[in-house]
């Protein structure tokens, strides 16, 4: 990337080093815990030295995960407040998708599909983290009720499946989008790439000008 | 321990059929709770048999000795003082995995041939494919398997499986001096639970029965209860136990629909990028910019 002066900072090169700490600690946990969920992923044990290396480190993959999660949540919660013209724009999100926008009302830093997304994995993560803390038979199940770990189980089952299915959504997204993995990867955009996708951050930080 | 390796019905954590061409004759322990003196010669003998020496615990001011089944404790004797309309009864239960016939530590299992059931009816564990997960605990309706703390791995009662499949009956069922532990075919055994009830019911125990847990498609260990009515009176034996629906919830529909999912999502996508293409800057916008590059 060459350095053009006229490119716009979208992200630090501590966010991105953040973010993709964490997309990697996120392959990890999900390829390791899938592998417990359904016989078809048993093979992927493999990749964690065989199955009870890949029991005793998932647990810890999924903490270390969620550490680096939550120094992204407490940054970027600031930029993904939801406002009125967030859901408005959700609710054209159909026509959007048929690569019609038109009618999308102005993006900030973030559109309205990125903070929900950003939302449902904030969720998922700490029920994840929850569950997960039952589930762990090493250190906690002996301290749980039997029907709560029951319960945890087909929580943390379904929202590890949630939270892969979010996270393939916002991957397909990036790459629809052209120049966004660009964005996360080197940090600097073009103002015509800002001022196509985010039109009111692009307002904001250059004042309204060229 | 796998010596039956040519007569598996079932095997967790995979979806293909183990072998099974061949058919033994499904096997059931009988333990008559109203001939049982409370001796412990069969948790003797289980221990003898198959070689687990427990840590040596604390007397707790009750027979019942250790407290609890552990991974090197596969059966322990549960003593009960119960009130019933006949006063004051002294109820033992011989503890222990019931071997379901539809098991649900098995149904938890994520580790391929970790727990196996053969055709005769057994449930075993086999350790050197368990992963420690504790899944099987879950899935348990009776509270059966225990993880040990020196290689995390899972034990139980394995119906002395290695002896069944040579033709002999399980130790402690060897060992009971009062007839109390009974095995054989399943037929031959619900023939002479028939026998022992009756035998009951004219002693006046009008609610003498057996103990099989439909719920589970039945066991393959079975009690004869002077209550069958009651089974919470002996220590806790539960009522219709069946897989707790949160645990088919998890291991069934849940798995075939998640990957479902997944497939129609990557398809939808990829579906999604070559009808409608990539979201780009319009060329409006990089008219505006077309100093920029
Ligand atoms: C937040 C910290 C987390 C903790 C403490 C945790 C803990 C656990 C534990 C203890 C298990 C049981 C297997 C084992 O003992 O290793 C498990 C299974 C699983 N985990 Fe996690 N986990 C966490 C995060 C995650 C994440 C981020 C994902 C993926 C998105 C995930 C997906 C799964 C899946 C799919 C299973 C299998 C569930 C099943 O058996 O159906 N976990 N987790
Ligand atoms: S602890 Fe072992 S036997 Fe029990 S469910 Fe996990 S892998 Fe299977």
């Amino acid at each position: 990337m060459k350095n053009d002066p006229k490119k716009l900072l979208r992200y630090t090169p501590s966010e991105r080093a953040n973010h993709w700490l964490t997309a990697i600690l996120f392959f990890l946990a999900a390829l390791s815990g899938l592998s417990f969920f359904e016989p078809l992923y048993y093979p992927l044990t493999m990749l964690f030295a065989g199955g009870v290396w890949t029991r005793i480190i998932h647990p810890f993959l999924g903490v270390a995960m969620l550490i680096s999660f939550a120094v992204m949540y407490a940054h970027f919660r600031q930029f993904n407040v939801m406002t009125p013209s967030d859901r408005e724009w959700l609710s054209h999100v159909r026509e959007m998708a048929g690569g019609d926008d038109r009618n999308m009302p102005e993006a900030g830093k973030f559109n309205g599909g990125q903070k929900l997304l950003f939302w449902l994995m904030t969720i998922s993560m700490a029920l994840l983290l929850l569950s997960g803390i039952v589930i762990w038979r090493a250190y906690f199940s002996p301290l749980f009720p039997l029907w709560l770990i029951r319960f945890s189980a087909v929580v943390h089952a379904a929202f590890g499946a949630i939270m892969i299915g979010l996270l393939l959504f916002h991957i397909y997204a990036a790459i629809w989008t052209k120049e966004s993995i660009e964005a996360m990867l080197y940090g600097r955009v073009r103002r015509a790439w800002a001022k196509q996708h985010h039109p009111a951050w692009f307002r904001e930080i250059t004042g309204g000008g060229k | 321990m796998a010596l039956q390796s040519l007569d598996i019905t079932r095997r967790s954590a995979t979806s293909t059929q183990p072998p099974d061409r061949r058919k033994t004759q499904e096997v059931v322990k009988l333990i008559d709770v109203s001939k049982c003196i409370g001796c412990k010669a069969c948790q003797a003998a289980c221990m003898e048999w198959n070689d687990t020496r427990d840590v040596i615990g604390a007397n707790h001011g009750v027979l019942d000795n250790p407290m609890d089944l552990t991974a090197a404790s596969w059966t322990v004797m549960r003593y009960s003082e119960v009130e019933t309309d006949r006063g004051l009864e002294w109820l033992i239960r011989k503890d222990g995995c019931m071997h379901c016939s539809d098991p649900g530590c098995l149904k938890a299992c994520p580790a391929p041939g970790a727990i196996v059931q053969y055709s005769n009816g057994i449930v075993d564990f086999h350790e050197e494919s368990c992963i420690g997960c504790g899944y099987c605990i879950a899935g348990c309706p009776f509270n059966i398997p225990r993880l040990s703390k020196k290689d995390s791995k899972v034990y139980k009662c394995t119906l002395c499986s290695d002896r069944v499949a040579v033709g002999l009956e399980p130790a402690c069922a060897k060992t009971c001096p009062t007839g109390a532990i009974v095995f054989g075919t399943k037929e031959d055994m619900y023939h002479h639970a028939e026998g022992r009830i009756s035998d009951l019911k004219s002693r006046g125990f009008a609610k003498a029965g057996i103990y099989d847990a439909p719920g589970v498609g039945g066991t393959h260990v079975m009690y004869v209860l002077q209550h069958a009515d009651k089974p919470e009176l002996y220590h806790g034996l539960v009522k219709d136990p069946d897989i707790s629906p949160l645990v088919s919830l998890w291991k069934g529909v849940a798995k075939p629909l998640v990957t479902m999912a997944f497939g129609a999502g990557i398809l939808g996508a990829v579906m999604h990028y070559v009808t409608k293409g990539p979201n780009e800057v319009s060329e409006e916008i990089e008219k505006e910019f077309k100093d920029e590059k």
